[in-house]
């Protein structure tokens, strides 16, 4: 019978949550790296057995992890993240030149086609690949290179690169994001880079039609069609329809078009899903209620998600990795919180329960559909 | 032999309950104690000190015969009963945070 396995980080360590295709049974195994902050989890899609795990801590620093078994049992791998070259610098907040320093993995993203071949995507915002399971790492350099690099700033959590899409067409089409540069897009297989931000508009930026500077927060693609690309940014929701040559803002009649995560449906491209969140200084839901809002037309036209959510009350926040989809016939939707509940929808985002309540704060979530 | 006290969370990665012990070649500094440590255990590189630099961790901390030695130069020798065994190197994960 078919099943999915939910990979959570959080501040204090990873969980693996597993369920049968019904998914209202649910088997909880964690804290794996107990005490150390979990920002990422995920499976190689080529061999589902194999996951990524990115462990890190501010007083031990950066380590790599893999399992090979689903998840039961964990093995280090390497965690040398060097930058290639004489790294230089970028923008600090007060605009001054600040040297690039290696702090965390925010993201990890495993190949489609190749287990041992995984993306790092660092802060301070770098790109880096392993090609044998995670043992040694090796910058993707042309992206910090870039000529706007050095003009770069961190976002409020960090300069980090949390966002790798891998094109399912085109194996030589990378998009990343970067908190607060923008998106970039490289079409030969990482080694040059351009920004993709026609469009976007940002406010308190000096130029808020900058080709960099845009604080993205997230962005995500349907594998059939590979040129649609959604993002949550700072402030507005956006759309591109030609794999980010320009961008148009579908927040229509979202309460706030603030917020982290985004994500689509797994079986229809125009459904996507974010989490509205009331503002850049209020980081927890309007009201105090909990909504997932849903648009089955591609954006401007949404919908509140509300049944089994907390709607009084609720003053957490879902992060940027901390959305994910699964590809069951009916398609599930969960979601993490920073005040530790994993909830799940397997009816598309009509009813939700909590998996989980009583975690640390979530980081990420990801899932993987098992045959 | 050299004693090496590690904080509880590097004794997990490096699957040890209790004490290190290693034997070091040569003068018993904080460099060569380090090298020593991290090549019988691979897994605690780039915990303690930078990989590249070899600089220590700024919330790790260095400690033996009820001092301070985070900030003593790489290559100073350690304190003549850590050379000797009877008193152990303790790193020490700085308090902070929460």
């Amino acid at each position: 019978m078919s099943g999915v396995r939910v990979l959570v980080g959080t501040r204090k360590g990873a969980f693996v949550l597993t369920s049968d295709g019904a998914r209202k049974q649910w088997d909880v195994s964690g804290p794996h790296f107990a005490g150390w902050e979990t920002y990422h989890v995920k499976g190689s899609p080529a061999a589902p057995e194999r996951i990524y795990a990115s462990q890190s801590s501010g007083w031990f620093g950066q380590l790599i992890q893999r399992s090979d078994d689903g998840g039961k049992t964990w093995e280090q791998q390497g965690s040398k993240f060097e930058y290639d070259g004489v790294p230089g610098t970028h923008q600090w907040y007060d605009g001054t030149p600040h040297p690039w320093e290696f702090a965390r993995v925010w993201h990890l993203e495993p190949s489609l086609t190749d287990p041992d071949t995984v993306y790092a995507g660092v802060e301070d915002a770098a790109l880096f690949r392993s090609v044998d399971g995670g043992q040694q790492w090796e910058e993707l350099s042309g992206l910090r290179d870039h000529e706007t690099g050095s003009s770069w700033q961190p976002g409020a959590g960090g300069m980090c690169l949390h966002s790798i899409i891998l094109d399912p067409s085109n194996p030589d089409r990378i998009f990343v994001a970067i908190s607060a540069a923008g998106v970039f897009r490289s079409d030969d297989a990482g080694k040059s880079w351009r920004p993709v931000t026609r469009g976007l508009k940002s406010d308190g930026i000096p130029d808020p039609e900058a080709h960099v500077g845009h604080c993205v927060h997230r962005i995500a693609q349907h594998p059939s069609r590979p040129d649609v690309l959604f993002m949550q940014k700072h402030w507005d929701v956006m759309r591109s329809d030609n794999a980010g040559e320009s961008w148009e803002e579908i927040s229509g009649d979202l309460p706030t078009d603030f917020g982290f995560p985004i994500d689509v449906h797994a079986h229809e491209p125009d459904t996507v899903y974010v989490v509205p969140i009331t503002s850049d200084s209020l980081h927890y839901p309007p009201e105090g209620k909990l909504r997932v809002y849903r648009s089955r037309t591609g954006g401007n036209e949404w919908e509140a998600l509300t049944n089994g959510l907390p709607q009084s009350n609720c003053y957490v926040n879902v992060l940027r990795d901390a959305m994910a989809v699964d590809s069951l016939d009916s398609c599930g939707i969960y979601f993490g919180t920073t005040g530790g509940q994993v909830y799940a929808s397997s009816d598309a985002g009509d009813n939700w329960s909590p998996i989980v309540r009583d975690l640390p704060g979530v980081l990420s979530v990801e899932v993987q559909t098992l045959p | 032999m050299i004693r090496v006290v590690l904080p509880a969370h590097l004794r997990t990665i490096a699957h040890v309950d209790g004490e290190v012990t290693l034997e070091v070649d040569g003068e018993i500094t904080q460099r060569s104690v380090l090298d020593a440590l991290e090549a019988s255990y691979p897994m605690l590189r780039g915990t303690i000190r930078d990989q590249s630099t070899l600089k220590r961790r700024a919330f790790v901390r260095f400690f033996a015969c009820q001092e301070d030695l985070s900030h003593e130069p790489p290559d100073t020798p350690l304190p003549a009963p850590v050379a000797t065994g009877t008193e152990p190197f303790l790193v020490v994960g700085a308090m902070a945070g929460g």
